[in-house]
């Protein structure tokens, strides 16, 4: 038995005594490796081996949350927690019911990437290295792998004990061209819920970068405006998740009468061909997870179906302030952090555009590939690609410098007016929300295209 | 610590013991209520050696296993990066005050009561705005020894205040929020709240604009969104060595305006991000970084400034647990001589940006920035007439900065970590629905 194993043992009784309305523990033991490499060198690597907890105890509508390394003094730190719930506590607590679960979940991948010997690792880095380092006129790369392995308990005073492990690699290379004072960068990410094999096999798309990051060297920048834009499935992945996925976190909703009337079930979003789904129950991806940190089992929750909102992502605690059924969506990054609501894998279902279909009648507009990065403040949101193209008379045209592009999510997915029929999952995004970054998610999407969308430029 | 450094030197030529343990309280707020207590104990110890003269690295929480770390640390010293450095030996320090024991001492009920108290002025002012607001005390205390007899050691106090407020009307939505941190307890909600309201009277009328180019002041937010990215990655020593950073060879040219001065500060007497010592044990130090306009400096590691063949200015930070690495502490932007107003009275069409989102998610190393105005108003004939919104700005940070018009003479902490007074710039690329 593992020590916290023996931990979470000890803990049934004392959580089951408690005067809390409820409360639980999370007990986590995790293993990371990171090998960076910047330029032609490798330039870091390391291990690090976490055991640590916490206790979080609700007491007439109030949290209190105690988290620590040293597994000592249990008791003091329960009963620490309720005692903070208590002073915050002024009202009924309310929880969505859900039937205590005995479980012990063992990782989905019979290969942990911890287990594998550093060597391992380090060879295949290696060879992307010297794929983007045979580019001229690169002036640098950089290559970030990391990976982990944990094992979490999760007990609570209804009776749930739950064990699982879980496993996660990401990796993302950046080829840096620079001439004269200008600079340009491309970067390609890739992870896994744990299978190593999955990062393999990236060769061809990893000499494309790098070409692609010294072609940007004399590329024009779009000129700003708006745009029919087309986006491929990895950024329109990413446009979902942030233009739209943010926004059904109903912690977000809950207490904001506001906000409740915004987002009512039935309001229209779409055209009736828009279906977006959050799933965590889909085998191998990133976000996935057969329970979330509450230990409520994972669901596949149809966000948007023909147009229109019909669900939201839930933890117990929104699930029954809205009186909503919960969808599993609570999720800690570790054991310093109480779980909140957050996505597992976002994604807009296929529809039935080809490519050539979807570009086919635009005179002019933009092409928007690969992702670099996004960000929403529930109404509004940007995200940016990776890689950019003119279109022009219905065929791709000339590459353009990175752009951004930014919308309000209230017209926005009114004005995609076509779906593809080739839907991807990316893996190789992390979310932040708060101070919870990066947790293992993935987005998907086939092609899309809106009209109208604003694109910032010279 | 000892044992740990004592049983690495058995199997390295050199090892270095870091250590750091903190307590946290943070006081959490939720819709204009207290919603959420939390207090967190952390610790974790780091091994970095130097064996066969390549550098390995490992860390654990367990402090009691030291014979994994031990192991874990030679494991990945078989394929790490030669060492080009040697460790600190016994070294004096400046004495940099950033530990308030009163922060420890401040209770519960009073952190409390300063949230209500926040919120109670916002909410007072703007009945329908739904507030969240976080109050967080903590301490941290550090220790590092070497195998050259390098030791330092020292305790942190910090305190912070912050609020986030969403006023929803329809489908409008508009954020307005403010934040401060200090090693000294806070306990001055007003002043926080005073910027806020400033805010929403500033954002009561909406404003529009048209797809053209438009002089543009950047508020102290403003510039810590939009131009400070940038330039963290420009003046990071490891970006100069790649050859990535625009002005890497530009050591002693001007390539801003003359008006403009830049340092890097952790000598700040209770500043959150001052300290006596970096995280590698170096002496801390404020190095400047533009001086009337001209590259002066780049912020280094000890392993970075060895391979740059220059000394280590004292910027070696793990973030996250890892290895050091070159990050700048507190960056501060010498004030100017013209009030906000003066800026405001001189454009006849233009823009005050308060906060640009995405803008660090372009093409950040050659200094292109693009970001949607989350907050931001518009100038019409010397004053500002109301918020505008589906607006983007776009310029590139070398072509701001080299001709400013002025620099204000207020400036103001952001984030903790950014002293700057307001930037304004002659013409950037606004893009907008209109």
């Amino acid at each position: 038995m593992t020590n916290i194993e023996a931990t979470g043992r000890q803990l049934v009784e004392a959580l089951e005594g408690s005067s809390a309305d409820y409360i639980e523990a999370r007990l986590e033991e995790s293993q990371r490796s990171h090998i960076t490499y910047r330029g032609r060198e490798l330039e870091s690597i390391g291990q690090a081996t976490a055991i640590g907890g916490n206790v979080r105890a609700l007491v007439r509508g109030g949290w209190g949350f105690v988290s620590f390394n040293n597994l000592s003094d249990l008791p003091g730190r329960i009963e620490l927690a309720v005692k903070q719930a208590r002073l915050v506590g002024n009202e009924e607590s309310k929880l969505a019911l859900v039937e205590p679960v005995v479980d012990i979940v063992s990782s989905e991948i019979d290969k942990n990437p911890m287990t594998m010997p550093l060597a391992e690792k380090k060879q295949l880095l290696d060879e992307y290295n010297a794929l983007i380092w045979r580019t001229p006129k690169l002036q640098t790369s950089i290559i970030a792998y990391g990976d982990s392995h944990k094992k979490v308990i999760f007990l609570n005073s209804s009776g749930s004990y739950i064990e699982q492990e879980r496993s996660d690699i990401t990796l993302r290379l950046t080829a840096v061209a620079a001439e004269d004072s200008e600079v340009q960068q491309v970067g390609l990410s890739a992870g896994s819920s744990g299978d190593f094999g999955s990062i393999h096999g990236l060769h061809q798309q990893v000499e494309q970068m790098a070409k692609h990051a010294v072609e940007l060297l004399s590329a024009p920048q779009v000129k700003g405006g708006e745009y029919t834009v087309v986006l491929d499935p990895i950024l329109a992945g990413v446009f979902v998740h942030e233009a739209f996925g943010h926004l059904s976190e109903s912690d977000f909703v809950y207490e904001n009468d506001h906000l409740r009337q915004i987002m009512v079930l039935g309001k229209k979003f779409g055209s009736t061909e828009l279906n977006i789904v959050d799933s965590a129950t889909i085998p191998g991806l990133r976000g996935s997870y057969r329970y979330d940190d509450e230990g409520v089992p994972a669901t596949k929750t149809y966000l948007i179906r023909e147009g229109k909102l019909v669900g939201r992502l839930h933890s117990r605690e929104t699930a029954a302030k809205m009186g909503e059924q919960p969808t599993g969506n609570a999720r800690a990054i570790n054991y310093r952090y109480p779980p909140i609501v957050r996505m597992t894998n976002t994604y807009i279902e296929p529809g039935s555009a080809s490519f050539e279909q979807i570009i086919g009648d635009i005179k002019e507009g933009v092409y928007a590939k690969n992702w670099f990065g996004g960000t929403t403040s529930m109404e509004m949101f940007t995200f940016s690609a990776g890689e950019a193209y003119m279109i022009r008379h219905g065929k791709l045209a000339e590459a353009l410098r990175p752009v951004v592009l930014t919308g309000n999510v209230f017209n926005t997915l009114n004005n995609i007016d076509a779906i593809g029929n080739d839907l991807e999952m990316n893996q190789g995004g992390g979310c932040g929300k708060g101070a919870q970054v990066p947790l293992p998610v993935s987005n998907g999407s086939p092609h899309i295209r809106i009209r109208k969308c604003l694109v910032g430029g010279r | 610590m000892e044992n740990i450094l004592a049983q690495a030197k058995r199997v390295a030529e050199e090892a270095e013991v870091f250590m750091v343990s903190s307590e946290e309280t943070p006081v959490q707020f939720e819709a204009n209520r207290l919603k959420h207590i939390q207090s967190k104990q952390t610790s974790s110890v780091a091994l970095r050696i130097i064996r066969q003269g390549r550098l390995g690295y490992a860390s654990t929480t367990e402090l009691s296993d030291t014979q994994s770390l031990v192991y874990n640390a030679v494991e990945t010293a078989q394929f790490g990066m030669p060492a080009r450095f040697e460790l600190p030996s016994l070294a004096s320090y400046p004495r940099i005050d950033v530990f308030n024991p009163h922060v420890e001492s401040v209770s519960t009920e009073k952190m409390i009561e300063l949230g209500e108290e926040l919120i109670a002025i916002i909410t007072n002012h703007t009945p329908d705005i739904v507030c969240e607001a976080l109050v967080t005390k903590g301490t941290i205390s550090l220790q590092i020894i070497n195998s050259r007899r390098g030791q330092a050691s020292y305790r942190k106090s910090i305190f912070s205040l912050g609020i986030e407020g969403s006023l929803i009307r329809d489908t409008d939505m508009l954020f307005v929020g403010e934040s401060q941190s200090s090693c000294h307890p806070l306990t001055q909600p007003k002043e926080i709240a005073d910027v806020v309201l400033q805010q929403l009277e500033l954002a009561k009328n909406r404003a529009s604009v048209s797809t053209r180019q438009l002089p543009v002041i950047f508020t102290p937010r403003g510039v810590a969104s939009a131009l400070i990215p940038s330039l963290m990655a420009a003046f990071n020593g490891k970006t100069v060595l790649e050859g990535a950073s625009p002005i890497g060879n530009r050591l002693g040219q001007q390539v801003f305006d003359q008006k403009l001065w830049l340092w890097d500060d952790p000598t700040i007497a209770y500043r959150p991000n001052s300290r006596p010592c970096d995280d590698e044990g170096i002496p801390s130090q404020r190095t400047p970084l533009i001086e009337q306009g001209t590259v002066a400096n780049f912020l280094y590691d000890l392993q970075t400034a060895a391979l740059a063949h220059t000394k280590s200015t004292g910027n070696g930070s793990r973030n996250h647990g890892g290895p050091p690495v070159p990050s700048p502490t507190t960056l501060v932007i010498a004030p100017g001589n013209t009030a906000l107003d003066e800026m405001v009275n001189d454009i006849k069409q233009g823009l005050v940006i308060e906060q640009l989102m995405g803008a660090g998610q372009g093409n950040i190393l050659g200094g292109d920035f693009s970001g949607n105005v989350l907050l931001g108003y518009k100038v019409e004939s010397g004053k500002i007439v109301g918020r505008v919104k589906d607006t983007m700005v776009s310029g590139n940070v070398y072509q701001v900065l080299k001709q400013i018009i002025a620099i204000g003479s207020e400036a103001k902490w952001v984030g903790g970590f950014v002293n700057t007074p307001p930037l304004y710039c002659p013409s950037l690329a606004v893009a907008s629905k209109g």
